[in-house]
């Protein structure tokens, strides 16, 4: 029974509690991604770095509001600076839009010329960005960084295992929920959210029914914006912030994204949990759960994981790949007719 | 040439032109819709028809011409423009937010001052609320109205072609249009629908005052509801005049079936030229 706690209670620190917190990550990422596809028609390559980018900003407004005094008590200050970077962040898009996608649009370009133009964002943010912070990594959470320590557990459970339970991972989980329920209210019970449904349904037949499009198209990238500092916040609070590894969480939001079937904001909430824990369950090491649970004759030998974790990013990619393959429109999406 | 038109009617098109490529799809055409009226268009296939909605509904630029609306000149605005000051098409094929549901797409279109500012829908609640109640209600009288009641929660995409039409006049009523224009709305519907939509249509122009502007190729269709009638051809106005002159004038018949009809005396909407008041 012991071991079975044990077993239980290193699963859910390891495994289960990190990969709702990085799915919740993921799916604000995959969010901002499937709606910028279902309202703007393309993947915009940047939105990794849209989340750097965020993140960045809250830093410095973090640290500019650490200089005044200013802090959240036992939360980290970054939540702050986060409410401060999203207008910021909210203007670099429609800045972005303004100078360079409106003008394809107003062409009518194709979707693969605004995708190389998301590149060409990418590429260009990526070098703003290690201009003003630089490309060394850094550490922005103060505060209570624990809610359950792994002595504290110990002590008050009495088992072998400990139980983690980091301020970020359950300020990640939670913001994400509420910030997933205001979205879906947003669209589907306010006039603009619908309007914004059927322009991305219909787009001539909403012009047509008085849908002002660059009102539309505003409106998706302040939720973009709202969104990407959330996700690139969290997930900087819970793993610190590196521009390098930003860029690689470009991958598992399109496959997340993908997975659900772009477009659809609960495919991308979905794919995300996916891809999280398909990335997270073949790059852990069993072993411990294992032996706990299996008769001491049959305890493994060896580590037993899957994959190395130098090989996480292999697992979307290929998650990618066979729905690709499987169901070219994900879980969710709208079959091509 | 620019000088506003005069009062009573509604919508004046004057000298409205446009050409793709070295076709001239509608070619110096001249519309005039009185207030309160039901207007037909007709003409053979390829007259310009559909064209000259385009134009007048700012989906296409006209390289000639103007077009006014109650005297305030509307040529060339882009279409959701031309939504808000009450100017609104349907289309032969009926169009429809398919993954929304029957309701959603009445409650998808922009109501006048309600809703406007998106950053006070975060922080009004309350008031995003009543609002949502006024427009599900307005909803609701439509989906009644029309009598598809039964599949306002069904995705729109699902509908059959004739309920797809209804939905879109339905969309048409949610704000109060001043023209709609309605492109071939018995296409492809089967009879009974058809009357309903008739009725309905003649309903909106009666008890609220409607005015509208189809086009048709079912001749009973535009008998029985027409007031006036312009008939084109080849991108001009062949003839104009009340649906019993127009569906026996000699050159109309002939653009339709070839020269020699009209002297056999066969009118377009039935056998005998009479046939308009059917």
């Amino acid at each position: 029974m012991t071991d079975l706690l044990n077993a239980l209670v290193h699963l859910t620190s390891m495994l289960i509690i990190p990969g709702l917190a990085y799915g919740s990550q993921l799916a604000l990422g995959a969010l901002g991604v499937t709606l910028i596809f279902g309202v703007l028609r393309f993947s915009s390559f940047a939105h990794a770095e849209g989340l750097s980018m965020a993140t960045a900003i809250t830093i410095l407004f973090t640290i500019w509001l650490q200089g005044m005094g200013l802090s959240a008590g036992v939360l980290p200050t970054a939540l702050l600076g986060m409410v401060l970077a999203m207008p910021v962040m909210a203007l670099v898009f429609i800045g972005t839009d303004r100078a360079l996608y409106r003008h394809f649009r107003r062409i009518n370009a194709r979707p693969e010329v605004f995708m190389i133009v998301s590149a060409g964002v990418m590429l260009m943010m990526n070098g703003v960005i290690r201009l003003v912070i630089g490309a060394d990594g850094r550490d922005f959470e103060d505060g209570e960084r624990f809610i359950v320590t792994a002595r504290g557990f110990r002590d008050w459970s009495g088992l072998a295992e400990p139980l983690v339970l980091k301020t970020s991972q359950v300020l990640t989980i939670g913001i994400a929920a509420l910030a997933t329920v205001a979205l879906f209210w947003f669209l589907n019970r306010t006039q603009a959210g619908r309007s914004m449904r059927a322009y991305a349904d219909n787009r001539n037949l909403a012009l047509l029914s008085g849908v002002d499009p660059d009102r539309i198209v505003r409106l998706t990238w302040i939720i973009a914006a709202v969104l990407s500092v959330l996700a690139g916040v969290l997930f900087g609070l819970d793993k610190g912030y590196r521009p390098f590894v930003y860029q690689q969480l470009l991958l598992p939001m399109f496959a997340a994204a993908v997975v659900g079937g772009l477009g659809s904001p609960v495919g991308a909430i979905v794919g995300s949990m996916i891809v999280a824990f398909s990335e997270l369950a073949l790059t852990f090491a069993w072993k411990k759960a294992l032996a706990y649970v299996l008769p001491a004759a049959w305890a493994p030998q060896g580590m037993v994981q899957a994959l190395s974790t130098e090989y996480k990013f292999a697992v979307s990619f290929l998650i990618l790949v066979i729905v690709l393959l499987v169901r070219p429109a994900g879980l969710f999406g709208k079959v091509a007719r | 040439m620019t000088r506003p038109p005069p009062a009573p009617d509604l919508l004046v098109v004057q000298d409205l032109g446009i050409s793709f490529g070295g076709l001239k799809a509608v070619d110096g055409m001249s519309l005039t819709i009185r207030r309160g009226s039901i207007a037909g268009l007709i003409g053979p296939n390829g007259a310009g028809k559909s064209t000259l909605f385009n134009l007048i509904a700012g989906y296409h630029r006209p390289t000639t011409g103007r077009v006014w609306l109650e005297g305030e000149d509307i040529t060339g605005l882009p279409p959701h423009v031309l939504f808000g000051k009450g100017l609104l098409r349907t289309f032969q094929i009926a169009r429809e937010f398919s993954t929304l549901t029957v309701r959603e797409n009445l409650m998808m279109v922009p109501g006048g001052q309600l809703g406007e500012t998106y950053i006070g829908a975060l922080f009004q609640p309350a008031r995003v609320r009543a609002q949502e109640r006024a427009l599900r209600a307005r909803a609701d009288e439509i989906l009644e109205f029309l009598q598809i009641t039964h599949v306002a929660d069904l995705p729109a995409g699902g509908l059959s072609g004739g309920q797809k039409k209804l939905l879109e006049l339905g969309r048409t009523m949610m704000v109060d249009p001043r023209i709609v224009f309605l492109d071939e709305v018995g296409a492809g519907v089967n009879r009974t629908l058809l009357y309903t939509i008739a009725d309905a249509i003649r309903r909106l122009n009666r008890e609220r005052g409607y005015t509208f502007c189809l086009v048709e190729h079912d001749m009973q269709f535009i008998a029985d509801l027409c007031d006036d009638v312009t008939c084109m051809a080849q991108g001009r106005c062949l003839a104009r005049g009340t649906v019993d002159t127009i569906l026996s004038d000699e050159a109309v018949i002939a653009a339709y079936l070839g020269r020699g009809r009209a002297a056999k005396g066969t009118g377009l909407a039935g056998t005998p030229v009479e046939a308009g008041a059917a």
